[in-house]
């Protein structure tokens, strides 16, 4: 029996506040969206998120190639950054001398510290080149069979944006994935080896399989700042609304084209259409989040729960 | 520990001190004059130290939305209010030019350094996809002499809303029916082809890293930074290469009308180069604070008289003298 006090209860019910306007915060963003997009709300309805022109002057809007682009960009640059994230997190936690771990761990946490107008500008000098001179050629070569390596090669592209974004959010991954996996109590371990496993099974069977949840924690955490990036995503996508396969296209994301065109939107029709671009990109966002849960919770419940 | 915080406290009161018996003036909206308007400000506020500027350079829209919701003393913007716009502010809004700009078609070709020749007409059919060749008729014929390779034409614009846009749609509208009728002018439109850079320095960086491509940015980025651009064709018929002089004379002989809310695209004038236009200080004609009033009507009198100087080493074009006199004479119609 804990002894009760007043204090406690005032404790307890000030601490209550704290989660309690996170929640009117997340509410009143989602009513203050909704309420400043109304005239396009009134006028496309559900048609907002399945038309595919953008046109300011005659006022007719349709966000499907800002939300295509935005999953495209996520779902490739998930695609790259969590192998590496994660392998570089097992090699940290697991192999590295301590010396080295700790270095570059330090330089893993400068890399997420890093404004992604940085990393847009060396986008723009740097990455684009290099994918237009040595990538794309190179993936059109040998895997032009594959729709999604065809068509004209400009740089500015889905993949460039990918890859960008993959640099942007692979140190968030690491720093979060060495964590879990360091918290592995050493107990399991040092019970797989006295079974007789090599390394990499004690890695691969007991130490991933019990950091699963943290891991997919960090990937989550990397998506949505995948989905929000903005400007980094602007400066090398090419920003043109189109849906195609080819991932040598040039392409547009909900957080571009508002970064883009709200600071000279003068009419009402534009403005209204852009913050329902706004609206659309918080719904997104939640959506992905919810469908990633359901992913932790399938693989949680599965027979991951206790160590195989 | 104690001298510093002392210290601290005496920088504040000072400083609190300098702005107290200082006027104020607010103003925000187009990026494009920003470099030129703080220097402005600078000066202005050196020569007269009863008055301070605050210029918040957020686009020409928040401009003119700020300064209909009066919460701002002026706004600025680089392409001029609509009917719409103007009946709808709480009262009347007069628009003054400042300074002009232009904008240039700048490329980038092997071997061709310089001397591009373009049309309006073919400009406007490479923006809408239809001429995709570099040795394309239309385009050879206009450029005796130079070798334009078989390659295709790689076109860049702008994809952040900006003046600059508004200024080359406008230009294209006026001179291609087909662009005025399926894309027209504004800010941000719906592009029928090319790839979109952020900023001048977006397009520019495109422009100078892809062979066989073309963007229009700003005369002022395109001369810091080097770029090759193309003569244009204006109304007379002649091939009008960008520059300070040639931008000033659109608005030299061309009919401006009271209101100054004009566009000066395609200028009739023969030395006139055709993408040009002015920038705009947007004020109340009923400026209800009469300290406000007389300062704003003041440095205004001074940036287009004594002020222009400073415009050519910024990469701006002075207004022409009979523009400086027409505002005079509107300035003198403002009450305060």
């Amino acid at each position: 029996m804990i002894r009760r006090d007043t204090s406690d209860i005032v404790f307890r019910r000030v601490l209550a506040v704290f989660p309690i306007s996170i929640l009117m915060l997340v509410a009143g963003i989602f009513f203050q969206l909704v309420s400043a997009s109304h005239l396009t709300l009134n006028k496309f309805g559900f048609g907002f998120l399945f038309h595919s022109t953008w046109d300011p002057v005659a006022e007719n809007f349709g966000a499907l190639p800002f939300i295509f682009g935005t999953c495209v960009t996520s779902f490739v640059a998930l695609l790259l950054a969590v192998p590496v994230g994660v392998g570089a997190a097992v090699y940290l936690a697991e192999y590295a001398p301590p010396k080295v771990s700790k270095t570059i761990s330090i330089l893993v946490d400068l890399l997420a510290a890093i404004p992604s107008v940085i990393y847009g500008l060396w986008g723009i000098f740097v990455l684009v080149p290099f994918m237009r001179n040595t990538v794309q050629p190179f993936l059109g070569k040998y895997l032009g069979f594959l729709p999604f390596f065809q068509g004209p090669n400009y740089g500015v592209s889905f993949l460039s944006a990918s890859v960008i974004l993959a640099i942007i959010i692979v140190p968030f991954i690491i720093s979060v994935s060495r964590e879990v996996i360091m918290a592995v109590p050493s107990v399991y371990k040092e019970s797989a080896y006295a079974l007789g496993t090599t390394r990499w099974e004690a890695i691969s069977d007991i130490v991933l399989s019990y950091g699963k949840v943290g891991i997919l924690g960090a990937v989550i955490l990397a998506l949505g700042r995948a989905i929000g990036e903005t400007m980094a995503v602007t400066m090398i996508i090419g920003n043109n609304p189109v849906i195609t396969a080819s991932l040598f296209s040039p392409g547009y994301t909900l957080a571009s084209v508002l970064a883009n065109e709200f600071a000279e939107a003068t009419t009402n029709m534009y403005l209204s259409s852009l913050i329902e671009i706004g609206l659309v990109l918080f719904l997104v966002s939640i959506v992905v989040n919810i469908l990633a849960r359901i992913l932790i919770w399938s693989v949680t419940k599965g027979p991951g729960q206790e160590i195989k | 520990m104690k001298k510093v915080l002392a210290l601290l406290v005496a920088m504040v009161v000072a400083t609190s001190m300098a702005f107290a018996d200082a006027t104020l003036i607010n103003g925000a909206g187009a990026t494009f004059p920003y470099p030129i308007y703080s220097k402005w400000f600078d000066e202005y506020a050196k020569a007269n130290p009863g008055v301070l500027f605050n210029y918040q350079s957020i686009g020409s829209g928040g401009g003119i939305k700020q300064i209909s919701a009066k919460t701002v003393d002026f706004g600025a913007t680089d392409g001029p209010m609509s009917i719409d716009q103007l009946t709808s502010a709480p009262g009347r809004i007069y628009h003054i030019p400042t300074v002009m700009g232009a904008v240039v078609i700048a490329y980038n070709l092997e071997g061709v350094t310089k001397g591009l020749k373009l049309s309006g007409d073919v400009l406007a059919d490479i923006y809408l996809g239809k001429i995709t060749q570099w040795n394309d008729p239309r385009i050879t014929e206009q450029n005796a002499g130079v070798t334009l390779p078989n390659s295709p034409i790689v076109v860049v614009h702008r994809s952040d809303g900006s003046g600059t846009s508004f200024i080359f749609t406008d230009y294209l509208s006026s001179v291609s029916g087909a662009w005025k009728g399926k894309v027209g002018k504004g800010t941000s439109v719906n592009w029928p082809v090319g790839l979109g850079g952020k900023g001048n320095e977006g397009v520019a960086g495109m422009v100078k890293q892809a062979s066989g491509s073309i963007g229009y940015v700003e005369l002022a980025y395109a001369k810091q930074n080097g770029l090759s651009y193309a003569s244009i064709k204006n109304q007379s018929g002649s091939y009008i290469e960008p520059s300070l002089a040639s931008t000033s004379k659109a608005a030299d002989g061309a009919a401006i009308p009271a209101d100054f809310r004009v566009s000066l695209v395609n200028s009739a004038n023969p030395e006139a180069y055709p993408i040009a236009s002015f920038t705009w200080l947007l004020i109340y004609k009923q400026i209800d604070d009469h300290t406000k009033g007389a300062a704003i009507v003041n440095f205004i009198k001074w940036a287009i008289t004594d002020g222009q100087k400073y415009a050519e080493d910024l990469d701006y074009a002075p207004l022409p003298s009979n523009v400086v006199e027409m505002i005079q004479k509107k300035l003198d119609q403002v009450k305060y």
